[in-house]
């Protein structure tokens, strides 16, 4: 069987930057973003080269805002890819979009290129909200093109929402819960907000978090309430923000978890294959500049930095571990052993009994899988930190 | 190597603390043309790390110059370099007992400090002539000719003939060097006369084993010289014996009457060589020792532990080595039931207790708990036994106690008049008894008080110099024991004692500082999976109470699959944590809480 990838492309382009945002992105300008386009494109088909004996299974286009990209360039990329690559044909093509730039021409091209599921940021159906958080739509917006991309055939449609805004109330919050809910969308992750070092956010609200966001329990009961209504609808809480309509899980997502190989094209993407790590640079000028070098010139070393090191077992053997264990599903001590060539409680019996002790594990009837309880889940770095080793 | 006695000047320099002294040593060694410019390295004597850091300096630091002289003469100056904080005052009086003379460094600005005279006083004990320096002339707020003026009317020595130099921009070292010749006396002593010499300090070399640092007061030592130490009757053979160089060892054929210098003997055992003690050759002794120090006494107790239990061998090993050359450390081994097995050390001071600690940590790489510090209370028992208290936890039972005694401190405040008001306000809180008040001049007086040492060891310092801006000066010496009303304040985390964490306190202030503890505990204890209380007891009183919130939420609800290292590098810093945490009962204290009583004072 030949081996299986995972792709993620990046467009790192925004109209505006979010105010709680700390990923890579520019402001969205035309020429910029043509040349952008280019150089992505030979990225991609040189990659290809170097991974020809992968089939790529998942395709995820994030940002940035990659709905912003044109609906011929959106077609072009498509067909730059799928030439480049070996596409499976049953293989889930994810495109993130933002609300406001969502039309029909572009949906339709989304879909005739071949990409079968929507990721779309909502956060909230409080129009105040979005302004605050800095969006640039409102929910009457979202609904509309929500409807549009039903019509344009997506049939496989995510949904992010975010709780604990500075300002929103519980009830606040359930009310974008039952907005979504309404929508019957396949998939939604639930975000609580994280005040990310250098973003307008965080410089704002760290000091005085206090005054403006929802105290540590209401955030927790958003939390709950998350859980408690949207498995009462028929969603599976696949992984700690994750929720998904059987069947509908996202497998590039899961791929990530599971310690899958994926490969991070574009600005500042990172990959992990066969057990190494690397990341292309995320200096804009030096990425263009690569790719419009010559063949000769292009010296991989400028492209690429960070630890393109092969991971140690030890770091393996702990991502194994913090990864998975985000997964409702858990890990397997099968697994665990067939990968590694050690019992799982060879390593990590101790900290595996001290947990499952204070109610944060849980095992499965078989002793097989292991996995986070509820109260895990709240608390999981607090767990999760124990399985890095020394 | 003959040496004419007449040409050699032992000296050091002492000044108050930021008067210059390190600099103008700097100065000489560079004038003299020991080192090139280009090899100097400010603050050459200063050779810890942490001296150079802190700009203080902490040991006493010996280094042998030639001078060419104007008259012609090449003249040996053996200057010793000696630290100015008042914890250190031992240190000093050990330098200041191999020198003739000292070099009094004043600053042109801020003219005499409270260390400046304390300096002062313990060079006249040691009969040493004084030769005044007036530095910092460059600064635009010096006035040379009111510090002269102050220097004799205050400490009654002729200056008005002082150099007026400033050392940083290397102005009128010349002046200093010329009057080094006539103002410092030329050692006595006999070099025929049986040998006599004073132990000034100590290294280990772990090859040379233990180096002994002193000066000859009578008699010589060469390589071959059997020796023996008087107080502690050990017998060596003299390996090697040389002189200081800057920053080095530079072996000669013999030290005589007049010299400073070093020997090494192959001395393994660290206890054969106490500072203070007198050299003397086996076969031809002296007829006793010399003087020697005042031994002086730890004031401040605390305990300090491991962080690592295995290292616990380290920690005595490290003690041992530093005791070497610093007599004035102590140390006993106890055990805690929170911290495990670990040491009593005591210190002359808060600042000396940091520096150890500091040098543990950094030259010995251990990682370590301390815990507040606590002075020498007497304990009068009913049953009429007075017992000197250094652990709180070794507090008897209050009703076998008659009465507590705490040790007070006379202390000299100099201030500028405008801060006199916030200063008395300070010794006020501090339970201070005000003792009288002399004017300096028109803008400084010296504000005199009696102060219990335990209001004074842990952040006094800091609230001085806060509400004086930085102007106020302190010193102070041990006056005696007083009676007071104290009891001992427990802490209780999740109901369970924490040992390491009680201290003694005076009642009137017991629960305003058990508030305060507890506050202080409820920040730096992180949240656990359980609700903690926090409890300040005396006796079975609990006088105050916070509450550590049970940890609810710590996830990481956004995690973009892609960048692992992100994510990585948070549960690292989470695992690292929890390393530095002491479990007691089930609850986890982070190893900072333990001195978080030092930090209690908010203003």
């Amino acid at each position: 069987m030949r081996k299986q990838l995972g792709l993620y492309i990046h467009f790192p382009f925004c109209i505006q930057k979010c105010q709680y945002c700390d990923f890579l992105s520019f402001p969205y300008k035309k020429s910029i973003v043509k040349s952008y386009l280019g150089s992505l494109y030979k990225e991609v088909q040189s990659a290809a080269l170097s991974y020809n004996e992968f089939d790529v299974s998942t395709i995820f286009i994030g940002g940035g805002t990659p709905s912003l990209i044109e609906p011929d360039d959106l077609q072009r990329l498509m067909e730059v890819v799928e030439t480049s690559f070996h596409l499976e044909r049953t293989g889930e093509i994810t495109l993130e979009a933002n609300p406001g730039t969502l039309t029909m021409t572009k949906l339709k091209a989304a879909q005739k290129s071949g990409i079968n599921r929507l990721s779309i940021g909502l956060q909230s159906c409080h129009n105040a909200e979005l302004k605050l958080l800095g969006r640039i739509h409102t929910y009457e917006q979202f609904l509309e093109q929500f409807e549009q991309a039903r019509l344009a055939g997506f049939d496989n449609i995510n949904i992010d929402i975010m709780s604990a805004l500075p300002g929103q109330t519980l009830l606040d919050y359930e009310k974008t819960l039952d907005c979504i809910l309404g929508l019957k969308a396949e998939h939604i992750s639930a975000y609580s907000l994280t005040l990310e070092e250098g973003t307008p956010y965080f410089d704002r609200y760290d000091t005085e978090k206090a005054k403006y966001l929802p105290t540590e329990s209401c955030e927790r009961r958003m939390y709950h309430l998350t859980n408690h209504k949207l498995s009462k609808k028929g969603y599976n809480r696949y992984e700690i923000s994750n929720y998904a309509k059987p069947g509908f899980e996202s497998k590039h997502n899961i791929g990530y978890w599971r310690r899958e190989n994926y490969l991070g094209l574009g600005l500042g993407a990172h990959s992990m294959v066969d057990n190494i790590r690397f990341t292309v640079t995320n200096k804009l000028d030096a990425y263009l500049k690569f790719w419009n070098q010559s063949n000769q010139e292009r010296d991989l070393a400028k492209l690429y930095y960070k630890d393109k090191d092969h991971l140690t077992l030890q770091a393996q053997i702990e991502e194994y571990m913090f990864l998975g264990l985000r997964l409702k599903e858990g890990i397997k001590r099968n697994e665990f052993c067939k990968n590694f060539g050690v019992p799982l409680d060879c390593i990590y019996q101790e900290m595996i009994s001290k947990h499952i002790q204070q109610g944060l594990l849980k095992e499965s009837k078989d002793r097989q899988r292991l996995f986070l309880t509820r109260r895990g889940i709240d608390v999981s770095n607090y767990v999760l930190a124990d399985f890095i080793l020394e | 190597m003959n040496i004419d006695q007449s040409k050699i000047r032992n000296f050091c320099i002492i000044a108050h603390i930021d008067h210059g002294k390190s600099t103008l040593a700097d100065r000489i060694i560079e004038k003299t043309g020991l080192l090139t410019s280009r090899e100097m390295q400010a603050q050459v004597l200063d050779n810890m790390d942490l001296e150079r850091e802190r700009g203080i300096t902490i040991k006493a630091q010996a280094v042998r110059i030639i001078y060419k002289a104007g008259n012609g003469e090449e003249y040996i100056f053996n200057l010793i370099d000696t630290p100015g904080h008042v914890d250190f005052n031992y240190e000093v009086s050990r330098s200041l007992a191999a020198c003739d003379g000292a070099i009094l460094v004043v600053d042109a600005a801020q003219g005499i400090e409270a260390q400046t005279l304390a300096n002062v006083y313990l060079a006249l004990d040691h009969d040493l002539d004084i030769m005044p320096v007036i530095n910092k002339i460059d600064l635009p707020s010096a006035d040379p000719e009111r510090v002269i003026n102050e220097i004799e009317d205050v400490i009654g020595i002729e200056a008005h003939d002082a150099p007026l130099i400033s050392a940083k921009n290397g102005v009128n070292i010349e002046e200093v060097l010329e009057q080094i010749i006539i103002k410092i006396p030329a050692p006595a002593g006999d070099q025929e006369a049986p040998l006599q010499a004073l132990i000034f300090d100590a290294i280990y070399d772990p090859y040379k084993g233990v180096i002994v640092f002193f000066r000859v007061k009578e008699g010589k030592m060469a390589k071959g010289t059997p020796v023996k130490m008087m107080a502690t009757g050990a017998e060596f053979t003299t390996v090697e014996v040389g002189y200081f160089g800057a920053g080095q060892f530079i072996p000669c054929e013999e030290l005589s009457a007049g010299m400073v210098g070093y020997m090494a003997a192959s001395i393994k055992n660290l206890n054969d060589t106490l500072i203070g003690d007198t050299i003397t050759n086996t076969v031809n002794p002296c007829s006793g020792p010399l003087p020697g120090y005042k031994k002086v006494n730890p004031m401040v107790y605390c305990g300090m532990y491991p962080a690592d239990g295995a290292k616990y061998p380290d920690l005595r090993d490290a003690l041992e080595k530093l005791k070497l050359n610093d007599a004035s450390l102590q140390f006993e081994p106890e055990t805690s039931i929170a911290l495990g097995f670990g040491f009593r050390c005591g210190f002359l001071g808060l600042l000396h207790l940091e520096i150890i600690q500091e040098r543990l940590e950094r030259e010995y790489n251990l990682d370590l708990v301390t815990t507040a510090p606590s002075v020498i209370y007497k304990v009068h028992k009913t049953n009429g036994d007075v017992i000197s208290l250094t652990n709180p936890s070794n507090l008897p039972d209050p009703s076998e106690i008659e009465y507590m005694q705490e040790p007070v401190v006379s202390a000299e405040i100099m201030v500028t008049t405008e801060f006199i008001g916030p200063i008395m306000e300070l010794c006020q809180e501090r339970r201070g008894t005000y003792l009288g008040m002399e004017y300096m001049e028109e803008t400084r007086a010296l504000l005199k008080y009696e102060l219990p040492l335990n209001e004074i060891i842990y952040d006094f310092f800091d609230a001085l110099k806060s509400r004086s801006r930085g102007y106020a000066s302190f010193d102070y010496e041990i006056k005696g024991y007083q009676r007071s009303d104290l009891c001992r304040l427990d802490v209780l985390v999740n109901k369970e004692e924490v040992d390491a964490l009680s201290f003694i306190v005076f009642s009137g202030s017991a629960y305003e500082r058990g508030r305060k503890m507890c506050e202080k505990l409820k920040e730096e204890i992180p949240r656990q999976l359980f609700e903690i209380p926090i409890q300040a007891a005396i006796g079975s009183k609990i006088i105050a109470r916070e509450t550590v919130k049970a940890l609810r939420k710590d996830v990481l609800s956004k995690c973009y699959g892609g960048d692992i290292s992100r994510k990585r590098k948070l549960l690292e810093k989470q695992k690292e944590g929890k390393k530095r945490m002491r479990q007691v009962g089930n609850v986890e204290i982070p190893q900072k809480a333990f001195m978080s009583v030092l930090k209690l004072d908010d203003k």
